[in-house]
This record gives C-alpha cells, sequence and structure tokens, in this order.
C-alpha cells in the first residue's frame, strides 16, 4: 500500500514539478483557448479537476478489475478513451438532472474536455508507472491542480497585457506563446523541491 | 495517379498541418526535443493517418453520419495500438523517448480531422495518398523543429556536431520552455507572412492562426467557438475580440456544447482554398 508521504510526493510533482501544461504539453489547446478571462479559466481548471479525477479512478477500475483480469492490458487505449468520452457524456447528463447548481458551474466546460488528451495522458501514465488505483487518483486530482494554476496564471497574465502595444506579428497566439514559455521557465524553479 | 501525387504536394506544402493549419501542437511541442526524436514521431504519426484513412474510406459506406466520431476514434486508437506493439516490439529505444506521447497519437486532431474532412467523402486511393502527404508534412515540419532546437539547445543535429567547439548550447531549447519559444517565433513568422501576402492582396485564409483558435486543435477538445460560447454562457463578457485576423466563419449553433466540430472542407478540388465553418452537428463540407 502506498504511505502517505508517497501520496504527498505524487501530489507535489504532478501538479507542480512536472506540470501537465508546461512541461508536458497535453492539454495545451484548453490552456490557449479559454484563458482569456481569470474566471472562465478558474472554471475550465474546475471541470477539469472534476472530470480527470474520475476518469482517473474510473480508468484504474477498469484496468484493475477488467482489463488485467482478463489479459486484455494491451486495449487500454482504445478502452480508456472510450471509457473517458461515454464519461464524459454520462455526468453531463447526470449532472444536469441531479444537481444543477454544479451543471450551471461547470456544464458548459464539460463537454470541451471529452477527449482533452491531458485526460487520457494522466489515465495512460497512471497504467505506465503502475499506480494502484488511490495512487492514480491522487496523481490525477494532482494534475488537474496543476492545470487549473498554469491557466490561472496564464488568464491573469493576459488580462494584463491585452492593450499592450505588442508588434503586429506577435499579436494574438505568438505572444500567449512566449507568456506561457516564460512560466515553464519560472515552473522550472520548482524541480529543484523534490 | 496525378490526383495522389496532388494529395502528396497538398500535405507537404500547401496544407502543411503543423507549419499552415497549425494543427496536432501538442506532440508538435512536447517531442521535439531533438531531430530524431521528431522524425520518429513524425513516421509513426504518418503511418497511422495512412492506416486509418485508407480504412476510414474504404468503410464510408458503412458508418452511419451519426456514430462515426466514435467510430472514427476506435479505428484511429486500433492503428495506434498496433503501431505501439510494433515499436514495442523493433524500436524499442524510440518507444521509450516518446513514451505517452505514441498512445496519445489517437487525440491527434490531425487524424481525425482528415478522417472527417477528406477520408469520409473520398475513395480509399486518393485518402491513402492524402494521408500519407499529410503524414509527411508533419513529420517534415517535426523534423525541423527539432532540429532548430537540437541545434540552439545541444549544437547537434541528429547527433552530430556541427556548431563549432566555442559555441554554448543554450540549454533551456531542449527544455520545456524552449518549445514554447520555437512555436512563438513559428507563428510569429506565419502571422508576418499572413499579413505581408494580405498586403499584396492575395488569398490567406488557409493559414490558420494556431492552436486556441481553431477547432479540432485537439481532437474534439479545442474548438474555439465551443470555447467562446461557453464563455458567453458563462456570463463573461461577450465582447472578447477575435485576436488576430482570423476568417473562419463561424455560422449556426446556438446551444453550447452542441456545437460539434468544424467541419474543414479541404475538397477534392485542387485549386480550391478550404473555409472552415462550424455547423452545426451535420457534416457539411463547404464545397
Amino acid at each position: 500500500m502506498s504511505s502517505v508521504r508517497e501520496l504527498f510526493i505524487i501530489l507535489i510533482s504532478s501538479s507542480l514539478v512536472s506540470n501537465v501544461v508546461l512541461s508536458q504539453f497535453l492539454g495545451l489547446c484548453p490552456f490557449l483557448g479559454v484563458s482569456r478571462k481569470t474566471n472562465t479559466a478558474a472554471g475550465m481548471g474546475a471541470a477539469v479537476i472534476f472530470v480527470i479525477t474520475l476518469a482517473s479512478a474510473v480508468a484504474g477500475v477498469i484496468y484493475k478489475f477488467v482489463l488485467t483480469p482478463l489479459h486484455l492490458e494491451y486495449l487500454q487505449t482504445i478502452v480508456f478513451i472510450l471509457v473517458i468520452a461515454a464519461l464524459v457524456q454520462f455526468v453531463e447528463m447526470f449532472l444536469r438532472k441531479a444537481i444543477p447548481a454544479l451543471y450551471e458551474a461547470l456544464g458548459v466546460y464539460l463537454p470541451l474536455i471529452t477527449t482533452n488528451c491531458a485526460v487520457l495522458g494522466v489515465a495512460l501514465t497512471n497504467v505506465q508507472k503502475k499506480y494502484g488505483i488511490l495512487t492514480g487518483v491522487v496523481n490525477g486530482f494532482a494534475t488537474a491542480v496543476g492545470f487549473t494554476i498554469a491557466i490561472v496564471i496564464l488568464a491573469g497574465i493576459r488580462e494584463k497585457i491585452e492593450f499592450n502595444d505588442i508588434p503586429k506579428p506577435f499579436r494574438g497566439m505568438p505572444i500567449v506563446l512566449l507568456t506561457a514559455g516564460l512560466m515553464a521557465i519560472a515552473f522550472c524553479g520548482f524541480s529543484g523541491l523534490l | 495517379m496525378n490526383k495522389a501525387g496532388e494529395r502528396l504536394w497538398n500535405g507537404l506544402v500547401r496544407e502543411n498541418p503543423t507549419l499552415v493549419l497549425m494543427l496536432g501542437m501538442c506532440p508538435t511541442l512536447a517531442v521535439t526535443t531533438s531531430a530524431m526524436n521528431g522524425l520518429g514521431m513524425g513516421l509513426t504519426t504518418m503511418v497511422v493517418l495512412a492506416l486509418s484513412n485508407l480504412m476510414i474510406s474504404l468503410l464510408r459506406k458503412a458508418i452511419p453520419s451519426r456514430v462515426r466520431i466514435p467510430a472514427f476514434i476506435v479505428i484511429i486508437a486500433s492503428f495506434v495500438t498496433v503501431v505501439q506493439l510494433l515499436l514495442e516490439g523493433y524500436l524499442p529505444s524510440l518507444n521509450k523517448a516518446l513514451g505517452v506521447y505514441i498512445p496519445l497519437i489517437v487525440v491527434n486532431c490531425i487524424i481525425l480531422g482528415r478522417a472527417e474532412s477528406y477520408a469520409y467523402t473520398n475513395p480509399p486511393i486518393p485518402s491513402l495518398f492524402d494521408g500519407i502527404g499529410m503524414g509527411l508534412g508533419f513529420t517534415f515540419s517535426l523534423t525541423c523543429i527539432g532540429a532548430v532546437r537540437e541545434l540552439l539547445g545541444m549544437g547537434e543535429v541528429f547527433g552530430y556536431r556541427v556548431m563549432p567547439e566555442s559555441y554554448v548550447p543554450i540549454g533551456i531549447f531542449v527544455l520545456a520552455p524552449g518549445a514554447f519559444f520555437v512555436l512563438a517565433g513559428l507563428t510569429a513568422l506565419q502571422n508576418y507572412i499572413k499579413i505581408r501576402g494580405e498586403r499584396k492582396g492575395r488569398d490567406m485564409s488557409r493559414f490558420q492562426s494556431g492552436c486556441g483558435q481553431d477547432c479540432m486543435s485537439c481532437g474534439l477538445s479545442g474548438c474555439s467557438s465551443r470555447m467562446e460560447k461557453a464563455a458567453k454562457a458563462s456570463g463573461a463578457k461577450a465582447s472578447e475580440a477575435k485576436a488576430g485576423n482570423d476568417r473562419a466563419t463561424v455560422a449556426g449553433g446556438s446551444r453550447p456544447g452542441r456545437v460539434e466540430r468544424a467541419v474543414m472542407a479541404a475538397g477534392g478540388k485542387a485549386n480550391e482554398i478550404p473555409d472552415i465553418q462550424f455547423v452545426n452537428g451535420t457534416k457539411e463540407g463547404k464545397k
């Protein structure tokens, strides 16, 4: 069984040290696409935390209790992507019926992350690193928290630089990418943490 | 045969997926730490792209339009699994270097994009060559980006030292931030070419302005029109100015989250400029 200390290390390393967007480049599209305003960025982050945590739990359970006993581990990619897509649809329907308040807050972001590469990436990383179900869920949660931290910071910076006088070719995507690059340098500083 | 050649040229130059269409940015940034990794990733993607295009084109009459996206994903995922197992068996070092990004080819938007916009509406042989052409274009640009990063970051290309002894490598270029900087330079260059071309009165609408701006940047996830609808729906101001001179036309789709995807109508004809359109659920390539 995994000790609390080990879980804590995973929590730190997945959220800060090897940040999902800034050092692994997963989930770049929502990172660049929904980071114009801090409140939408925070909403997206919350939805990502919700979906990735749930998806890593479900993928972990399926891998351990369905794929491994049947010796079908090689089908993981196909199974995971279908499970994640179905799960997001199901969660959306469930939230709309059962918890309308939460659906109001997260609902609009859910379809956007159906096949987000970060969700699939976390599920596959959990298998590759041979994490158990609990460890996998913690890893998924930490990864999503890292995503939220990064996207909220980027949105804050983008709000600040929105009216700056930027050379014409650099307007739009290039300046955002430069900002992300500088953030990635800052996040490199965390690598001494562990 | 002429058709096949045209498809290859289209993928390699006219609609180069990375440099012109700005698709598939996640693997582009992640694996291009060296020219060799870029080449490996590009060729792997090309094999998957060509085979899935061929298979989808062969099955295009059998797949009902309503369930085509899940069907595409299953076909693509199957080929990715096959390729992953082959790499594990025959090129373990490459497999290790590319790691989790091999199975993540499944959510590479280029593959789903070509399936949707070309293979599903065209006969098998052109589709196969379309896949090979797009794959070659992807391979070419990945190798170039990888070579630039390797050259600046380590002073080497394909592992051979090219810079003089006195050159001090800029280590940041092989690390994560370097990827963002190289891509920023690339998109700025693309913007520059686009602005200059428009000043001369050329039609530059096939150039797209990067991830976040167009759909299919990341499988089904990165559609910016959906994102903007989401932003509007959650009460954010609707006045989000569309950055850059993005010419993608947005049509239809009033409910958030229901706009299935942008349909990229590359069209079968050689001289047609593709037009990006966000269509409500249905697959309507604008011809």
